[in-house]
Protein backbone atom coordinates (compact mmCIF):
# COMPACT_ATOMS: atom_id res chain seq x y z
CA UNK A 1 0.00 0.00 0.00
CA UNK A 2 1.77 3.36 -0.92
CA UNK A 3 1.87 6.12 1.93
CA UNK A 4 2.86 9.53 1.60
CA UNK A 5 6.67 9.81 1.59
CA UNK A 6 7.92 13.07 3.44
CA UNK A 7 9.67 14.23 0.25
CA UNK A 8 6.66 15.21 -1.05
CA UNK A 9 5.49 17.46 1.66
CA UNK A 10 5.68 21.17 1.94
CA UNK A 11 6.61 21.73 -1.84
CA UNK A 12 5.94 25.48 -2.66
CA UNK A 13 2.75 26.13 -4.51
CA UNK A 14 3.99 28.23 -8.09
CA UNK A 15 1.47 30.88 -8.74
CA UNK A 16 1.29 29.46 -11.88
CA UNK A 17 -0.09 31.61 -14.65
CA UNK A 18 -1.87 30.89 -18.04
CA UNK A 19 0.72 29.76 -20.42
CA UNK A 20 2.92 27.90 -17.62
CA UNK A 21 2.47 24.83 -19.52
CA UNK A 22 3.96 25.64 -22.55
CA UNK A 23 6.94 27.18 -19.87
CA UNK A 24 7.80 23.87 -17.81
CA UNK A 25 11.64 24.27 -18.29
CA UNK A 26 12.41 25.39 -14.38
CA UNK A 27 11.18 23.20 -11.36
CA UNK A 28 9.76 25.68 -9.37
CA UNK A 29 10.42 23.20 -6.13
CA UNK A 30 14.41 22.31 -6.70
CA UNK A 31 15.14 24.41 -9.98
CA UNK A 32 16.19 21.93 -12.26
CA UNK A 33 15.98 22.77 -15.79
CA UNK A 34 13.89 20.26 -17.41
CA UNK A 35 13.60 19.37 -20.75
CA UNK A 36 10.01 19.20 -21.89
CA UNK A 37 10.02 15.88 -23.87
CA UNK A 38 10.92 14.48 -20.80
CA UNK A 39 9.17 16.04 -18.59
CA UNK A 40 5.97 15.71 -21.05
CA UNK A 41 6.94 11.95 -20.56
CA UNK A 42 7.49 11.88 -16.68
CA UNK A 43 3.54 13.13 -17.24
CA UNK A 44 4.49 16.28 -16.22
CA UNK A 45 6.00 15.34 -12.90
CA UNK A 46 9.69 16.34 -12.26
CA UNK A 47 11.91 13.94 -12.45
CA UNK A 48 14.83 15.36 -9.77
CA UNK A 49 12.70 16.10 -7.31
CA UNK A 50 8.89 14.60 -7.79
CA UNK A 51 7.05 18.17 -7.97
CA UNK A 52 3.33 18.05 -9.50
CA UNK A 53 3.49 20.37 -12.09
CA UNK A 54 -0.22 22.27 -12.88
CA UNK A 55 -2.22 20.47 -15.80
CA UNK A 56 -4.34 21.62 -18.41
CA UNK A 57 -7.90 20.10 -18.03
CA UNK A 58 -7.60 18.64 -21.39
CA UNK A 59 -3.85 17.43 -20.66
CA UNK A 60 -5.29 15.50 -17.65
CA UNK A 61 -8.08 13.83 -19.29
CA UNK A 62 -5.85 12.85 -22.18
CA UNK A 63 -3.10 11.14 -19.94
CA UNK A 64 -5.79 8.96 -18.01
CA UNK A 65 -8.40 8.27 -20.42
CA UNK A 66 -8.46 5.68 -23.31
CA UNK A 67 -7.48 7.47 -26.12
CA UNK A 68 -10.67 8.87 -28.54
CA UNK A 69 -12.71 7.98 -25.56
CA UNK A 70 -13.71 11.51 -24.24
CA UNK A 71 -16.39 13.10 -25.49
CA UNK A 72 -16.77 16.37 -24.70
CA UNK A 73 -20.59 18.03 -23.48
CA UNK A 74 -21.35 21.89 -22.73
CA UNK A 75 -18.55 22.81 -24.59
CA UNK A 76 -20.73 26.34 -25.36
CA UNK A 77 -21.67 26.99 -22.46
CA UNK A 78 -19.69 30.40 -20.84
CA UNK A 79 -19.48 32.75 -18.15
CA UNK A 80 -22.43 35.72 -18.48
CA UNK A 81 -21.23 38.99 -16.86
CA UNK A 82 -24.77 39.38 -15.16
CA UNK A 83 -23.95 41.92 -12.50
CA UNK A 84 -21.70 44.12 -14.47
CA UNK A 85 -18.76 43.45 -12.12
CA UNK A 86 -15.95 45.36 -12.65
CA UNK A 87 -12.35 45.85 -10.83
CA UNK A 88 -9.36 47.10 -12.32
CA UNK A 89 -11.11 46.09 -15.73
CA UNK A 90 -14.66 44.78 -16.35
CA UNK A 91 -15.56 41.07 -15.77
CA UNK A 92 -16.47 40.65 -18.94
CA UNK A 93 -13.42 41.76 -20.62
CA UNK A 94 -11.44 39.04 -18.43
CA UNK A 95 -13.72 36.57 -19.33
CA UNK A 96 -12.81 37.60 -23.24
CA UNK A 97 -9.24 37.66 -22.15
CA UNK A 98 -9.55 33.76 -20.43
CA UNK A 99 -11.05 32.72 -23.53
CA UNK A 100 -8.51 34.22 -25.26
CA UNK A 101 -5.38 32.45 -23.07
CA UNK A 102 -6.79 29.33 -22.28
CA UNK A 103 -8.76 28.47 -25.49
CA UNK A 104 -11.26 27.41 -23.09
CA UNK A 105 -14.68 28.73 -22.68
CA UNK A 106 -15.16 27.62 -18.84
CA UNK A 107 -13.25 26.78 -15.79
CA UNK A 108 -14.32 23.15 -16.64
CA UNK A 109 -14.79 20.59 -19.21
CA UNK A 110 -16.78 17.52 -18.98
CA UNK A 111 -18.31 14.50 -20.76
CA UNK A 112 -18.18 10.49 -20.64
CA UNK A 113 -15.38 8.66 -21.60
CA UNK A 114 -13.75 5.34 -21.10
CA UNK A 115 -11.16 4.42 -18.09
CA UNK A 116 -9.76 0.88 -17.41
CA UNK A 117 -12.60 -0.04 -19.85
CA UNK A 118 -14.92 0.96 -17.58
CA UNK A 119 -17.57 3.81 -18.81
CA UNK A 120 -17.75 6.55 -16.24
CA UNK A 121 -18.67 10.49 -16.32
CA UNK A 122 -15.31 12.71 -15.49
CA UNK A 123 -15.44 16.24 -14.87
CA UNK A 124 -12.03 18.34 -14.84
CA UNK A 125 -11.12 21.50 -13.42
CA UNK A 126 -8.96 23.88 -15.60
CA UNK A 127 -6.86 26.22 -13.28
CA UNK A 128 -5.75 27.86 -16.42
CA UNK A 129 -8.83 29.70 -16.51
CA UNK A 130 -9.86 32.18 -13.51
CA UNK A 131 -7.58 30.20 -11.76
CA UNK A 132 -10.35 27.64 -11.95
CA UNK A 133 -12.88 29.33 -9.86
CA UNK A 134 -16.74 28.61 -9.89
CA UNK A 135 -19.25 30.96 -11.41
CA UNK A 136 -22.47 30.05 -12.35
CA UNK A 137 -21.39 28.65 -15.60
CA UNK A 138 -18.85 26.44 -13.89
CA UNK A 139 -21.40 25.34 -11.53
CA UNK A 140 -23.62 24.70 -14.22
CA UNK A 141 -21.47 22.69 -16.37
CA UNK A 142 -20.50 20.64 -13.26
CA UNK A 143 -24.12 20.21 -12.32
CA UNK A 144 -24.90 18.79 -15.35
CA UNK A 145 -21.84 15.85 -15.24
CA UNK A 146 -23.10 15.06 -11.72
CA UNK A 147 -26.68 14.36 -12.97
CA UNK A 148 -25.49 12.76 -16.44
CA UNK A 149 -24.01 10.35 -13.73
CA UNK A 150 -27.21 10.23 -11.58
CA UNK A 151 -29.25 9.40 -14.67
CA UNK A 152 -27.28 7.03 -16.53
CA UNK A 153 -25.74 5.17 -13.61
CA UNK A 154 -22.34 5.90 -14.29
CA UNK A 155 -19.41 6.77 -11.95
CA UNK A 156 -18.11 10.09 -11.42
CA UNK A 157 -14.60 11.37 -11.04
CA UNK A 158 -14.09 14.80 -10.67
CA UNK A 159 -10.87 16.42 -10.91
CA UNK A 160 -10.71 19.72 -8.75
CA UNK A 161 -8.31 22.21 -9.37
CA UNK A 162 -9.78 25.74 -8.06
CA UNK A 163 -8.76 28.54 -5.84
CA UNK A 164 -12.60 28.86 -5.05
CA UNK A 165 -15.83 30.40 -6.00
CA UNK A 166 -15.51 33.16 -8.31
CA UNK A 167 -15.85 36.77 -6.79
CA UNK A 168 -17.20 38.39 -9.92
CA UNK A 169 -20.23 36.84 -10.15
CA UNK A 170 -20.97 37.20 -6.36
CA UNK A 171 -23.73 35.42 -4.76
CA UNK A 172 -24.55 33.67 -8.08
CA UNK A 173 -21.07 31.99 -7.53
CA UNK A 174 -21.63 30.84 -3.92
CA UNK A 175 -25.31 29.54 -4.89
CA UNK A 176 -23.37 26.91 -7.09
CA UNK A 177 -21.60 25.13 -3.75
CA UNK A 178 -25.56 24.40 -3.03
CA UNK A 179 -26.41 23.47 -6.16
CA UNK A 180 -23.59 20.91 -6.77
CA UNK A 181 -23.88 19.48 -3.57
CA UNK A 182 -27.41 18.92 -3.55
CA UNK A 183 -26.38 17.23 -6.84
CA UNK A 184 -24.46 14.93 -5.11
CA UNK A 185 -27.08 13.67 -2.28
CA UNK A 186 -28.38 12.47 -4.99
CA UNK A 187 -25.65 10.72 -6.74
CA UNK A 188 -25.14 9.73 -3.37
CA UNK A 189 -28.09 8.24 -2.31
CA UNK A 190 -28.21 6.07 -5.56
CA UNK A 191 -25.19 4.55 -5.08
CA UNK A 192 -23.86 5.84 -7.93
CA UNK A 193 -19.77 6.28 -6.78
CA UNK A 194 -18.37 9.52 -7.07
CA UNK A 195 -14.45 9.98 -7.02
CA UNK A 196 -13.24 13.16 -6.24
CA UNK A 197 -9.21 13.95 -7.20
CA UNK A 198 -7.70 16.95 -5.58
CA UNK A 199 -4.75 18.55 -7.53
CA UNK A 200 -2.83 21.97 -6.29
CA UNK A 201 -5.05 23.94 -5.56
CA UNK A 202 -8.14 23.02 -4.28
CA UNK A 203 -9.03 25.97 -2.00
CA UNK A 204 -12.55 27.84 -0.73
CA UNK A 205 -16.12 26.92 -2.04
CA UNK A 206 -14.88 24.25 -4.08
CA UNK A 207 -13.45 22.39 -1.57
CA UNK A 208 -16.37 23.40 0.84
CA UNK A 209 -19.02 21.67 -1.80
CA UNK A 210 -18.02 19.28 -4.54
CA UNK A 211 -14.37 18.25 -3.90
CA UNK A 212 -15.08 16.96 -0.54
CA UNK A 213 -17.94 15.03 -1.05
CA UNK A 214 -16.33 11.96 -2.64
CA UNK A 215 -17.41 8.50 -1.90
CA UNK A 216 -13.06 8.48 -1.90
CA UNK A 217 -11.01 10.94 -2.24
CA UNK A 218 -7.77 10.83 -3.87
CA UNK A 219 -4.86 14.00 -4.15
CA UNK A 220 -1.75 14.40 -5.84
CA UNK A 221 1.31 14.75 -3.67
CA UNK A 222 2.07 18.46 -2.33
CA UNK A 223 -1.30 19.51 -3.66
CA UNK A 224 -2.33 22.82 -2.08
CA UNK A 225 -6.01 21.89 0.00
CA UNK A 226 -8.26 23.82 2.18
CA UNK A 227 -11.06 26.39 3.00
CA UNK A 228 -9.12 29.27 3.75
CA UNK A 229 -5.67 30.69 2.58
CA UNK A 230 -2.85 30.25 4.78
CA UNK A 231 -2.25 34.21 4.49
CA UNK A 232 -5.82 34.95 5.84
CA UNK A 233 -5.21 32.60 8.66
CA UNK A 234 -2.15 34.31 9.54
CA UNK A 235 -3.67 37.83 9.71
CA UNK A 236 -6.76 36.37 11.26
CA UNK A 237 -5.01 34.20 14.13
CA UNK A 238 -1.19 35.39 14.07
CA UNK A 239 -1.05 31.51 14.46
CA UNK A 240 2.10 30.17 13.35
CA UNK A 241 1.33 27.48 10.67
CA UNK A 242 2.67 23.65 10.98
CA UNK A 243 5.35 22.81 8.24
CA UNK A 244 3.48 21.79 5.16
CA UNK A 245 0.16 23.40 6.54
CA UNK A 246 -2.36 22.37 3.70
CA UNK A 247 -0.88 20.33 1.44
CA UNK A 248 -2.57 17.02 0.21
CA UNK A 249 -0.04 14.95 2.90
CA UNK A 250 -1.08 17.17 5.52
CA UNK A 251 -5.05 16.02 5.16
CA UNK A 252 -3.79 12.64 5.26
CA UNK A 253 -2.42 13.27 8.37
CA UNK A 254 -5.95 14.50 9.44
CA UNK A 255 -8.11 11.95 8.07
CA UNK A 256 -9.76 14.04 5.48
CA UNK A 257 -8.45 12.03 2.28
CA UNK A 258 -7.86 8.46 1.64
CA UNK A 259 -5.05 8.22 -0.43
CA UNK A 260 -2.06 10.71 -1.76
CA UNK A 261 -1.60 8.89 -5.07
CA UNK A 262 1.51 10.38 -7.71
CA UNK A 263 0.37 11.20 -10.78
CA UNK A 264 2.22 8.28 -12.29
CA UNK A 265 -0.01 5.38 -9.87
CA UNK A 266 -3.43 7.48 -10.90
CA UNK A 267 -4.39 5.05 -13.40
CA UNK A 268 -3.92 2.10 -11.80
CA UNK A 269 -5.73 3.21 -8.54
CA UNK A 270 -8.70 4.58 -10.35
CA UNK A 271 -8.98 1.10 -12.32
CA UNK A 272 -8.87 -0.51 -8.63
CA UNK A 273 -11.34 1.39 -7.55
CA UNK A 274 -13.70 1.55 -10.53
CA UNK A 275 -13.54 -2.15 -10.35
CA UNK A 276 -14.45 -2.23 -6.53
CA UNK A 277 -17.30 0.03 -6.50
CA UNK A 278 -18.81 -1.13 -9.53
CA UNK A 279 -18.71 -4.96 -9.09
CA UNK A 280 -21.57 -5.31 -7.40
CA UNK A 281 -23.64 -3.18 -9.77
CA UNK A 282 -25.50 0.13 -9.56
CA UNK A 283 -28.92 0.23 -7.76
CA UNK A 284 -31.57 1.24 -11.07
CA UNK A 285 -34.39 2.84 -11.45
CA UNK A 286 -33.99 4.21 -7.70
CA UNK A 287 -36.52 6.76 -6.85
CA UNK A 288 -35.88 10.39 -5.93
CA UNK A 289 -38.45 10.47 -3.87
CA UNK A 290 -37.43 8.04 -1.58
CA UNK A 291 -35.53 8.53 1.67
CA UNK A 292 -32.10 6.80 1.36
CA UNK A 293 -32.64 4.80 4.56
CA UNK A 294 -35.59 2.92 3.53
CA UNK A 295 -35.42 2.74 -0.04
CA UNK A 296 -34.20 -1.63 -0.38
CA UNK A 297 -32.41 -2.13 -4.01
CA UNK A 298 -35.13 -2.35 -6.48
CA UNK A 299 -33.08 -3.98 -8.88
CA UNK A 300 -28.97 -4.52 -9.93
CA UNK A 301 -27.09 -3.55 -13.15
CA UNK A 302 -25.46 -6.93 -14.40
CA UNK A 303 -21.87 -5.83 -15.32
CA UNK B 1 -25.77 62.05 -2.28
CA UNK B 2 -25.25 62.93 -5.81
CA UNK B 3 -21.34 62.86 -6.10
CA UNK B 4 -19.18 60.27 -7.60
CA UNK B 5 -19.37 57.22 -5.28
CA UNK B 6 -22.36 57.96 -4.27
CA UNK B 7 -24.10 54.71 -4.62
CA UNK B 8 -20.52 52.97 -3.09
CA UNK B 9 -21.34 54.76 -0.24
CA UNK B 10 -24.88 53.81 0.20
CA UNK B 11 -23.90 49.98 0.42
CA UNK B 12 -21.05 50.24 2.37
CA UNK B 13 -23.64 52.17 4.94
CA UNK B 14 -25.21 49.17 4.83
CA UNK B 15 -22.43 47.01 5.45
CA UNK B 16 -22.08 49.06 8.41
CA UNK B 17 -25.70 48.64 9.44
CA UNK B 18 -25.69 45.13 8.72
CA UNK B 19 -22.37 44.96 11.21
CA UNK B 20 -23.81 47.49 13.72
CA UNK B 21 -22.75 46.42 17.49
CA UNK B 22 -25.63 47.12 18.51
CA UNK B 23 -28.16 45.02 16.15
CA UNK B 24 -30.14 42.70 17.67
CA UNK B 25 -28.48 39.02 17.41
CA UNK B 26 -29.86 35.74 17.40
CA UNK B 27 -30.60 34.97 20.84
CA UNK B 28 -32.76 38.18 21.09
CA UNK B 29 -34.76 37.10 17.72
CA UNK B 30 -34.98 33.75 19.65
CA UNK B 31 -36.26 34.85 22.88
CA UNK B 32 -38.34 37.46 20.94
CA UNK B 33 -40.27 35.18 18.45
CA UNK B 34 -40.17 31.48 20.18
CA UNK B 35 -40.64 29.98 23.70
CA UNK B 36 -38.96 27.22 25.19
CA UNK B 37 -35.97 27.06 23.52
CA UNK B 38 -34.27 24.45 24.69
CA UNK B 39 -30.29 24.83 23.60
CA UNK B 40 -28.51 21.81 23.03
CA UNK B 41 -24.68 21.47 22.98
CA UNK B 42 -21.97 19.79 21.88
CA UNK B 43 -21.45 18.04 18.04
CA UNK B 44 -20.97 14.77 19.83
CA UNK B 45 -17.51 14.40 17.83
CA UNK B 46 -15.04 16.82 19.65
CA UNK B 47 -16.95 19.99 21.46
CA UNK B 48 -19.03 22.55 21.52
CA UNK B 49 -18.83 25.35 19.55
CA UNK B 50 -20.67 29.06 21.08
CA UNK B 51 -20.88 30.75 17.29
CA UNK B 52 -23.16 28.44 16.03
CA UNK B 53 -26.49 27.71 18.23
CA UNK B 54 -29.82 25.79 18.45
CA UNK B 55 -32.12 23.48 19.60
CA UNK B 56 -36.07 23.12 19.66
CA UNK B 57 -38.61 25.68 20.61
CA UNK B 58 -42.08 26.46 20.64
CA UNK B 59 -43.63 28.41 17.71
CA UNK B 60 -47.27 29.07 17.93
CA UNK B 61 -49.08 25.48 17.73
CA UNK B 62 -45.70 23.46 16.82
CA UNK B 63 -41.68 22.94 17.59
CA UNK B 64 -39.47 24.34 15.17
CA UNK B 65 -35.39 23.44 15.41
CA UNK B 66 -33.24 26.43 15.19
CA UNK B 67 -30.16 26.68 14.15
CA UNK B 68 -28.13 30.13 14.38
CA UNK B 69 -25.01 31.70 14.05
CA UNK B 70 -24.58 34.10 17.74
CA UNK B 71 -22.43 37.37 17.52
CA UNK B 72 -20.87 38.37 21.04
CA UNK B 73 -22.15 41.97 22.83
CA UNK B 74 -19.51 41.95 25.09
CA UNK B 75 -15.96 41.52 25.39
CA UNK B 76 -16.05 38.07 27.31
CA UNK B 77 -19.18 36.79 25.63
CA UNK B 78 -17.61 37.61 22.14
CA UNK B 79 -14.59 35.70 22.62
CA UNK B 80 -16.84 33.15 23.57
CA UNK B 81 -18.37 32.73 20.77
CA UNK B 82 -15.83 33.41 18.50
CA UNK B 83 -16.57 36.87 16.76
CA UNK B 84 -19.87 34.52 15.40
CA UNK B 85 -17.25 32.62 13.29
CA UNK B 86 -17.78 29.24 13.88
CA UNK B 87 -15.35 25.99 13.64
CA UNK B 88 -15.79 22.38 12.37
CA UNK B 89 -17.76 21.68 15.87
CA UNK B 90 -20.33 24.46 15.24
CA UNK B 91 -21.27 22.84 11.25
CA UNK B 92 -21.50 19.33 13.15
CA UNK B 93 -23.29 20.65 16.01
CA UNK B 94 -26.06 22.04 13.18
CA UNK B 95 -26.07 18.62 11.52
CA UNK B 96 -26.55 16.67 14.13
CA UNK B 97 -29.57 19.06 14.69
CA UNK B 98 -30.62 19.05 11.13
CA UNK B 99 -30.44 15.08 11.32
CA UNK B 100 -32.90 15.16 14.82
CA UNK B 101 -35.34 18.07 13.33
CA UNK B 102 -35.90 15.44 10.39
CA UNK B 103 -36.36 12.60 13.28
CA UNK B 104 -39.04 14.58 14.60
CA UNK B 105 -40.56 16.63 11.86
CA UNK B 106 -39.68 20.05 13.28
CA UNK B 107 -39.49 22.62 10.58
CA UNK B 108 -35.90 23.97 10.58
CA UNK B 109 -35.48 27.72 11.32
CA UNK B 110 -32.08 29.59 10.71
CA UNK B 111 -30.66 32.65 11.54
CA UNK B 112 -26.96 33.51 9.66
CA UNK B 113 -25.03 36.18 10.69
CA UNK B 114 -21.58 35.54 10.26
CA UNK B 115 -18.74 37.13 8.69
CA UNK B 116 -17.63 33.80 7.85
CA UNK B 117 -16.69 30.55 8.72
CA UNK B 118 -13.39 30.49 11.45
CA UNK B 119 -10.07 30.96 9.39
CA UNK B 120 -8.04 29.00 12.35
CA UNK B 121 -5.36 26.10 11.73
CA UNK B 122 -7.22 24.09 13.60
CA UNK B 123 -10.67 24.75 11.58
CA UNK B 124 -8.13 23.43 8.90
CA UNK B 125 -6.84 20.53 10.36
CA UNK B 126 -10.39 19.29 11.70
CA UNK B 127 -12.21 20.05 7.75
CA UNK B 128 -13.86 22.57 8.18
CA UNK B 129 -14.60 22.57 4.58
CA UNK B 130 -15.96 19.25 5.10
CA UNK B 131 -17.99 19.85 7.09
CA UNK B 132 -19.85 22.59 5.45
CA UNK B 133 -20.13 20.37 2.50
CA UNK B 134 -21.55 17.67 4.47
CA UNK B 135 -24.05 20.65 5.93
CA UNK B 136 -25.19 22.19 1.42
CA UNK B 137 -26.12 17.82 1.06
CA UNK B 138 -28.17 17.52 4.47
CA UNK B 139 -30.12 21.17 4.08
CA UNK B 140 -31.21 20.27 0.47
CA UNK B 141 -32.22 16.57 1.56
CA UNK B 142 -34.38 17.33 4.45
CA UNK B 143 -37.46 16.71 4.83
CA UNK B 144 -38.87 18.79 6.96
CA UNK B 145 -39.73 22.88 5.53
CA UNK B 146 -36.85 25.07 5.80
CA UNK B 147 -36.76 28.73 6.18
CA UNK B 148 -33.50 31.23 6.26
CA UNK B 149 -33.32 34.38 7.59
CA UNK B 150 -30.23 36.47 7.52
CA UNK B 151 -30.16 38.67 10.70
CA UNK B 152 -27.29 40.71 10.00
CA UNK B 153 -24.04 39.16 7.94
CA UNK B 154 -24.17 36.10 5.34
CA UNK B 155 -20.67 35.96 5.18
CA UNK B 156 -20.19 33.24 2.12
CA UNK B 157 -19.79 29.47 2.98
CA UNK B 158 -20.07 29.85 6.79
CA UNK B 159 -23.19 31.50 6.12
CA UNK B 160 -24.51 28.82 3.61
CA UNK B 161 -23.23 26.10 5.48
CA UNK B 162 -26.55 26.69 7.73
CA UNK B 163 -28.20 28.50 4.89
CA UNK B 164 -29.91 26.14 2.40
CA UNK B 165 -33.84 26.22 2.52
CA UNK B 166 -36.89 26.64 0.84
CA UNK B 167 -37.19 30.32 1.66
CA UNK B 168 -34.58 32.79 1.92
CA UNK B 169 -35.60 36.01 4.02
CA UNK B 170 -33.40 38.66 4.35
CA UNK B 171 -33.95 41.91 7.37
CA UNK B 172 -33.90 45.21 5.29
CA UNK B 173 -30.46 45.99 6.69
CA UNK B 174 -28.52 42.47 6.44
CA UNK B 175 -26.40 41.65 4.01
CA UNK B 176 -25.01 38.56 2.19
CA UNK B 177 -22.00 37.85 0.22
CA UNK B 178 -19.71 35.25 -1.60
CA UNK B 179 -16.53 37.06 0.06
CA UNK B 180 -16.52 39.66 2.62
CA UNK B 181 -15.85 43.57 0.97
CA UNK B 182 -12.24 42.99 2.53
CA UNK B 183 -11.49 39.81 1.42
CA UNK B 184 -12.96 40.45 -1.81
CA UNK B 185 -10.81 44.16 -2.38
CA UNK B 186 -7.33 41.93 -1.20
CA UNK B 187 -8.09 39.26 -3.72
CA UNK B 188 -8.99 41.28 -6.34
CA UNK B 189 -7.30 44.91 -5.75
CA UNK B 190 -5.03 43.12 -4.00
CA UNK B 191 -5.77 46.33 -1.27
CA UNK B 192 -8.12 46.12 1.49
CA UNK B 193 -8.87 49.63 1.10
CA UNK B 194 -10.95 49.07 -1.88
CA UNK B 195 -13.19 47.24 0.23
CA UNK B 196 -16.25 49.98 -0.20
CA UNK B 197 -16.04 49.41 -4.36
CA UNK B 198 -15.97 46.05 -3.58
CA UNK B 199 -18.68 45.85 -1.39
CA UNK B 200 -20.64 47.62 -4.07
CA UNK B 201 -19.04 45.81 -7.22
CA UNK B 202 -20.81 42.07 -5.10
CA UNK B 203 -24.25 42.88 -5.36
CA UNK B 204 -24.51 41.97 -0.98
CA UNK B 205 -27.74 44.01 -0.31
CA UNK B 206 -31.00 42.62 0.93
CA UNK B 207 -32.46 44.36 -2.12
CA UNK B 208 -29.91 43.14 -4.68
CA UNK B 209 -30.30 39.62 -3.71
CA UNK B 210 -34.35 40.31 -4.18
CA UNK B 211 -33.31 41.61 -7.65
CA UNK B 212 -31.36 38.21 -8.44
CA UNK B 213 -34.29 36.52 -7.76
CA UNK B 214 -31.84 34.65 -4.51
CA UNK B 215 -33.76 36.65 -1.54
CA UNK B 216 -37.74 36.05 -1.27
CA UNK B 217 -38.24 38.76 1.13
CA UNK B 218 -36.97 41.67 2.79
CA UNK B 219 -38.28 42.04 6.28
CA UNK B 220 -38.21 45.90 6.98
CA UNK B 221 -36.65 47.23 9.91
CA UNK B 222 -37.69 50.09 12.02
CA UNK B 223 -36.32 53.86 10.71
CA UNK B 224 -32.72 53.71 10.88
CA UNK B 225 -31.97 49.94 11.39
CA UNK B 226 -32.47 47.53 13.94
CA UNK B 227 -30.27 48.55 16.61
CA UNK B 228 -33.35 51.17 17.16
CA UNK B 229 -36.12 48.93 17.88
CA UNK B 230 -35.37 45.13 18.71
CA UNK B 231 -39.68 44.82 19.32
CA UNK B 232 -40.19 46.11 15.86
CA UNK B 233 -37.49 44.48 14.07
CA UNK B 234 -38.23 40.54 15.88
CA UNK B 235 -41.76 41.66 15.37
CA UNK B 236 -41.73 42.12 11.67
CA UNK B 237 -39.08 38.70 12.07
CA UNK B 238 -41.61 36.75 13.75
CA UNK B 239 -44.48 37.41 11.44
CA UNK B 240 -42.49 36.80 8.23
CA UNK B 241 -41.47 33.72 9.39
CA UNK B 242 -44.99 32.73 10.72
CA UNK B 243 -46.23 33.31 7.01
CA UNK B 244 -43.36 31.38 5.20
CA UNK B 245 -43.77 28.13 7.52
CA UNK B 246 -47.28 28.39 7.63
CA UNK B 247 -46.94 28.34 3.48
CA UNK B 248 -44.69 25.39 3.30
CA UNK B 249 -46.59 22.90 5.91
CA UNK B 250 -48.77 22.77 2.61
CA UNK B 251 -46.94 21.50 0.57
CA UNK B 252 -45.93 17.65 0.47
CA UNK B 253 -43.18 16.93 1.64
CA UNK B 254 -41.87 15.08 -1.39
CA UNK B 255 -42.62 18.20 -3.89
CA UNK B 256 -40.94 20.24 -1.46
CA UNK B 257 -37.66 18.74 -1.25
CA UNK B 258 -37.82 18.79 -5.17
CA UNK B 259 -38.80 22.44 -5.41
CA UNK B 260 -36.28 22.80 -2.81
CA UNK B 261 -33.58 21.18 -5.73
CA UNK B 262 -35.16 23.07 -8.29
CA UNK B 263 -34.64 26.38 -6.56
CA UNK B 264 -31.04 25.91 -6.62
CA UNK B 265 -31.01 23.85 -9.79
CA UNK B 266 -31.70 27.04 -11.75
CA UNK B 267 -29.38 29.61 -10.68
CA UNK B 268 -26.93 29.98 -13.45
CA UNK B 269 -28.40 27.47 -15.19
CA UNK B 270 -28.54 27.85 -18.96
CA UNK B 271 -31.64 29.45 -20.79
CA UNK B 272 -33.27 26.75 -23.02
Amino acid sequence: MFRPKTRYVALPSPRAGVGEEIDRLTCPKCDTSLEPARLTAALGVCYRCGYHFRLRAPERIAMLVEPGSFREEDQQITAKDVLGFKDSQPYSKRIEQSRAATGANEAVIWGEATLAGHRLVIVCLDFAFMGGSMGAATGEKITNGIERALQSHLPLLIISASGGARMQEGMLSLMQLAKTAAALGRLGAAGVPYISLLTDPTMGGVTASFASLGDVILAEPGAMIGFAGARVIQQATYETLPEGFQTAEFLWRHGMIDLVVPRPELPAVLRQLLDLYIKNGIVKDFELQKPAKTSAPVSVVPR
Amino acid sequence: MSENGSVAAATWEQVELARHPDRPYALDYIHAIFSDFFELHGDRVFGDDHAIIGGPAAFDKRTVMVIAQQKGRTTAERALRNFGMANPEGYRKALRLIKQAERFRFPIVALVDTSGAFPGAGAEERGIAWAIADNLVALAEARVPIVTLVIGEGGSGGALGIGVGDRLLMMEHSIYSVAMPEACASILWRDIARKVEAADALKLTAADLKRLGLADEIVPEPPGGAQNDFGVATDAAGAALRRHLGALETIEIDRLVEERYQRYRKIGAEAP
